[in-house]
């Protein structure tokens, strides 16, 4: 099979890689360029874990192939963190708010809220439902999710460094 | 969990497109692939070629001309959904897309791409149904045509295009700025597929009576259906519980499907009352002005 040489801007690095025309975004951010912070979970669609930003807006990685992503602006979890490894708001309100139990979705989860609450400062919890709602905890831990994503956007809005 | 192997194709034309449906075997066009990734993973379908048409111009305009919405086939349904003039002009439209997937999905799904999947629980087939909408339709060579939904729709998740067509964009017939619009669904979690969907537009004359009706019901059979016999016996008739219900009895007719979601008769149960609550909330906003 034919592989395609492929550039893609991840976390404001461009990335060179070789893939199959198969390989989907998620599997070539994880086995290609080293990037296991996002979680591929079911690989049809349906659970979110493997949520990334792609020119800024949240898609499911394992619904788009990596081939498509030639060019495109890609922000993975490893990209939320500041360079010197201090938490985004988020994160930190993720942590406070016991809105991680076993971690697996929560990349997924923090990606969706990035995007959530880039285009609207301060949500209502059933905006921050609707927003989560593609992408499923197996903890089923949602009202520290919820709490969490509240409580980061109050941050957010007070003068907290936004990411 | 892997997509077989596949030659990949990426046409910079519609043109280009259609060359490629005519001479490649066993090909699939590939859109938002928000139906069709999950497919290929899930290894339901094993094409020798993917035709991946988000690289083409031109499938992505959204204008208002006169009464008549037209939307390419590959404009992103997130797009659609916060489109000013869209939710101005047809907010049927923004309402069922609320309903569809998530953000991520939408973010990424084109409308001509759930078309075309044609699921028969899925919202903008149903839309496109109950609207009257004209699919427009290219075809290798470079001839255009346009087919109204109702003929589209071919069978279970079958529209009816030949091997060398590609949907380039869907037109919508806009109802004047008084109707009423409802879409309302039941599903087991929001953003599910609806085990039924019930989509209605209504307009009411000086006198308060139903003007203009139009009723579609989704994931209650293999494809979605028009009620004609339901909208017949509204017309000219004063609005009311009795006549929506009366409305909602034309489902009896049709034939519904089951599994493990839900049971035929369940389903059509529950299809009945989104009909009567999309009758009466259309009617509601019909009575307060129509589209606000």
């Amino acid at each position: 099979m034919t592989e395609f040489d492929i550039t893609i801007n991840v976390n404001g690095e461009a990335r060179a890689c070789s893939v199959e025309p198969r390989m989907t975004l998620g599997d070539c951010l994880r086995h290609k360029l080293s990037l296991t912070g996002t979680h591929l979970g079911c690989e049809h669609g349906v659970c979110g874990a493997c949520t990334v930003l792609v020119d800024g807006v949240s898609a499911r990685s394992c619904l788009m192939l990596a081939v498509q992503a030639d060019g495109a602006e890609v922000r993975t979890i490893e990209g939320v963190a500041a360079k010197d490894g201090s938490m985004h708001v988020i994160q930190e309100a993720f942590r406070r708010n016991h809105g991680l139990q076993c971690g697996f979705c929560t990349p997924g989860m923090i990606m969706t809220a990035l995007e959530l609450l880039g285009e609207n400062a301060d949500p209502t919890e059933a905006e921050v439902r609707d927003a989560i709602s593609g992408n499923i905890c197996r903890c089923t831990g949602y009202m520290g999710i919820v709490a969490a994503v509240l409580d980061a956007a109050a941050t957010l809005r007070a003068g907290g460094a936004r990411g | 969990m892997k997509p077989p192997p596949f030659e990949y194709h990426r046409p910079q034309s519609i043109e280009e497109t259609c060359a490629l449906l005519a001479s490649l075997e066993n090909a699939k066009v590939l859109a938002g692939g928000q139906s069709l990734m999950a497919m290929l993973n899930l290894r339901y379908l094993y094409p020798d070629h993917l035709i991946d048409i988000n690289k083409v111009p031109g499938l992505d305009e959204i204008a208002i001309t006169g009464d008549r919405l037209s939307i390419g086939a590959g404009t992103r349904q997130r797009r659609i959904e916060l489109d000013v003039g869209v939710r101005r002009a047809m907010p049927i439209l923004a309402e069922g897309l609320a309903l569809t997937g998530h953000r991520q999905t939408r973010n990424r799904g084109t409308l001509g791409g759930s078309l075309c999947h044609l699921d028969p629980a899925a919202e903008q087939p149903l839309i496109a149904l109950i609207h009257d909408a004209e699919v427009r339709v290219a075809k290798a060579g470079g001839q255009i045509r346009s087919m109204p939904m109702e003929k589209f729709i071919a069978g279970f998740m079958q529209p009816a295009i030949e091997f060398d067509e590609l949907v380039v964009g869907v037109d919508f017939p806009l109802w004047p700025a008084t109707h009423g619009y409802a879409f309302l669904e039941r599903a087991r979690r929001h953003g599910d597929f609806a085990l039924a969907a019930a989509a209605c537009l209504m307009t009411l004359d000086a006198a308060g009576r139903i003007d203009r009706v139009a009723i579609g019901v989704g994931g209650l059979g293999p494809v979605p259906y028009r009620l004609h016999a339901g909208e017949g016996g509204l017309r000219g008739q004063a609005p009311g519980e009795a006549a929506f219900a009366a409305a909602a009895e034309h489902l009896d007719a049709l034939e519904a499907v089951s599994d493990f979601h839900g049971g035929a008769e369940y389903r059509r149960s529950i299809a009945k009352a989104l009909v009567r609550r999309a009758l009466a909330l259309a009617c509601k906003r019909a009575t307060a002005g129509g589209v606000q």
